[in-house]
Parts: structure tokens; sequence; C-alpha cells
């Protein structure tokens, strides 16, 4: 199967059918890179795509690579991830603020240095 | 079609695994017109294979022919490309490499506002494709810088040209580049990087002043 076709089951009918018919806009806080990481492991008879996200984020990962990995828009995966959160099975970590915050600035510059 | 079960999902690569003591993500926009270099630039600075995004846009559209003028929902789906580099132990920097049209920024919620800041890549063959950019980039006051993507065959102008054309301040950094290139790229980074340190230090004297 190619990507393409796989993308093909993202289709609104399938998206809905995952999500319960959750539209996603509920605002659970979660950025395209709050850092998920798994904290129990995925059990029989779980949601599958539940029990792929707990197999993805035994290191940390961000939202948007979840999504990436899963071929699942972000809007869907935010929904997945609420679930998971909630029933206390991921850990979320909030991104940095982006206020500038000069050891943020400093610590990245010295990471692009080391590139 | 085969049905998909977890095990379809490979997940990313054990070697490109993040220390678990990584604490919190920072992000950096791309952002430009089609063919600009986007994916390019993205893909010589990250760390992993650039991985792909992708949201559906419902619009409703009338068509002209149509004489009922019944509305009919069309799908357009708006793909982002992004990449990482790991910064230290704690932090992790994502670069994502984002659509010119402003219309397609709300499908990433928080993906400007959330940023540390944002690169406009410019074709000198297309310079009116990044007005727009530009000025939504003043209007949610996200700091930016220009690079200037390097294509043999386009056109090259002065500085002043340029800031002209751009009707671009001359506080906010313009420079040259070539995508392909890891150095070229991880530079466009870097000027981002001193301006915003350059803007971080300017707040805090101001504030102590
Ligand atoms: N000559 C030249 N070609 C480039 C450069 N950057 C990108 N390209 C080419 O331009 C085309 C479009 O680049 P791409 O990164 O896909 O643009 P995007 O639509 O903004 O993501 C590709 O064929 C690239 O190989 C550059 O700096 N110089
Ligand atoms: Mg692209």
């Amino acid at each position: 199967m190619t990507p393409d076709e796989e993308w093909d089951e993202g289709s609104p009918e399938r998206l809905y059918v995952l999500t319960g018919g959750r539209s996603g806009s509920e605002d659970v806080g979660l950025d395209l890179v709050t850092l998920i990481v798994t904290r129990t492991p995925p059990q029989i008879g779980m949601q599958p795509e539940h029990q792929q996200i707990l197999r993805v984020c035994e290191s940390p990962l961000s939202v948007v690579e979840i999504s990436a990995h899963l071929r699942l828009p972000v809007s869907i995966v935010t929904v997945l991830l609420a679930d998971l959160l909630a029933e206390d099975r991921v850990e979320a970590r909030a991104p940095a603020p982006s206020l500038p915050d000069i050891d943020i600035i400093k610590a990245v510059i010295h990471g692009l240095q080391n590139l | 079609m085969a049905s998909r079960t977890s095990e379809t999902v490979t997940g990313p690569r054990s070697e490109d695994a993040l220390p678990s003591s990584t604490a919190s993500a920072v992000k950096i926009v791309i952002v430009g017109g089609f063919g600009v270099g986007k994916t390019t630039l993205v893909r010589s600075v990250s760390e992993i294979r650039p991985l792909t995004t992708e949201e559906t846009m419902t619009q409703a559209s009338v068509s002209v022919d149509d004489l009922e003028g019944v509305e009919r929902k069309r799908m357009t789906t708006v793909a982002m490309d992004f990449g990482r580099i790991s910064i230290d132990d704690e932090m992790v920097l994502y670069v994502f490499g984002t659509p010119g049209q402003q219309r397609f920024w709300f499908l990433w919620n928080g993906l400007f506002e959330g940023s540390l800041g944002a690169v406009v890549l410019v074709d000198t063959r297309r310079l009116e494709a990044s007005f727009d950019v530009l000025g939504r980039l003043e209007e949610a006051h996200t700091p930016f810088v220009v690079a200037v993507n390097a294509f043999d065959e386009a056109p090259t102008y002065s500085e002043a040209e340029l800031r002209q054309a751009l009707d671009l301040p001359d506080a906010v950094p313009l420079l040259h580049c070539d995508a392909r290139s890891r150095e070229s790229s991880k530079e466009v980074l870097l000027a981002l990087m001193r301006y915003l340190y350059a803007l971080a230090t300017r707040t805090e004297t101001a504030q102590t002043s």
C-alpha cells in the first residue's frame, strides 16, 4: 500500500468513527509540540489507535509526530490523547513558553551551533 | 482495503528516540509560497527523516454555473512538513515548513503564536508571493527574518532594492541562503535566534531602565 492510499483512510467518515463523533475542538491544552510519554502499556481490548499511541510514545514524542506516524490529523490525535490523559495512561509535557526567554534562546543558539 | 491493525504503525526508529529527560519543546516556522524551498530547508537541518502532517479543510463553494446556487462542500488537504533538532538533554526544537496562504494557518492552532519566531523564505522570481505573509506576521507580532533562497535562474537584487520591494524595515534581518545546504540553512536559523536574542535583551533593558 502506498502512503497516498493510506491517507485515503483519513476520510471524514472514518475519522468520525475513530473519535466517537467528537470534533476535536474541545480544548485539552495540547500544542503541536506538547511531548507525550506513555505511563502504562497498551492493553488488549483498547481501541487500536489508543494502543498505537501508547506504543509510539514509549520515549517522549510530540503530538505532531504522533500525527505523522499514525497518519491521522492532529485534530483527531488531540481527541484520542484527551481520552488517554483522562485515564492517566500518558503524561503530557507542555512546550516552553514562547515569550522571549534569554536562557531558552541561548540554549537553542548553542544547540544549533553544534548541529 | 485491509483493515488497519496496530502493527501497521511502525513509529520512530529507535535511534530517533528522544531521551526520557526531554522536558519541553520549542518551535520555529518556515513560511513561504509553493516551491520556495521550505521542505528542502527542513530536510537540510532535521536530525530525523522529515515527517508530514495533514489536515483536511472543508470549504463551502457555490458554483457559478449552478442556477440554483446550491452550496457544495469542497475538501482540501493541506500538508505541513516538519523536522526535529535536539538542543540538549532537556529541550528539543521542531522546525515546521508551512504554506504561505494565511487561510491555512488556522488549521494548526497556535502554530505561530506558540513559536519562537519565523523564517520567511523568498524566491526573487516571485517576490509578490511574500507580501501577504510579511503583513500577517507583523499583525500577529511574530518576530521573523527574511531569507532569500538562491535559485540559479533567479534575478539578483541589492539589499536596498529587496528591502524596498518587500517594504522591510532595516531592523529585520535579511539574508541569502541555499536551502539545499545544511550549513547555509543552519545559518538562517541562527540568524533568527540571534535576532530574538537582540530583541529579548532590548526588552529587558527597556524594562529595567
Ligand atoms: N537551485 C536551488 N533549488 C532549490 C533550492 N531550494 C530548493 N530548491 C528546489 O526547489 C524545488 C522546490 O523546493 P521545495 O523544498 O519542495 O519547496 P516548498 O514547496 O517550499 O516545500 C525542489 O526541486 C528543490 O530541490 C535552492 O536553494 N536552490
Ligand atoms: Mg513543501
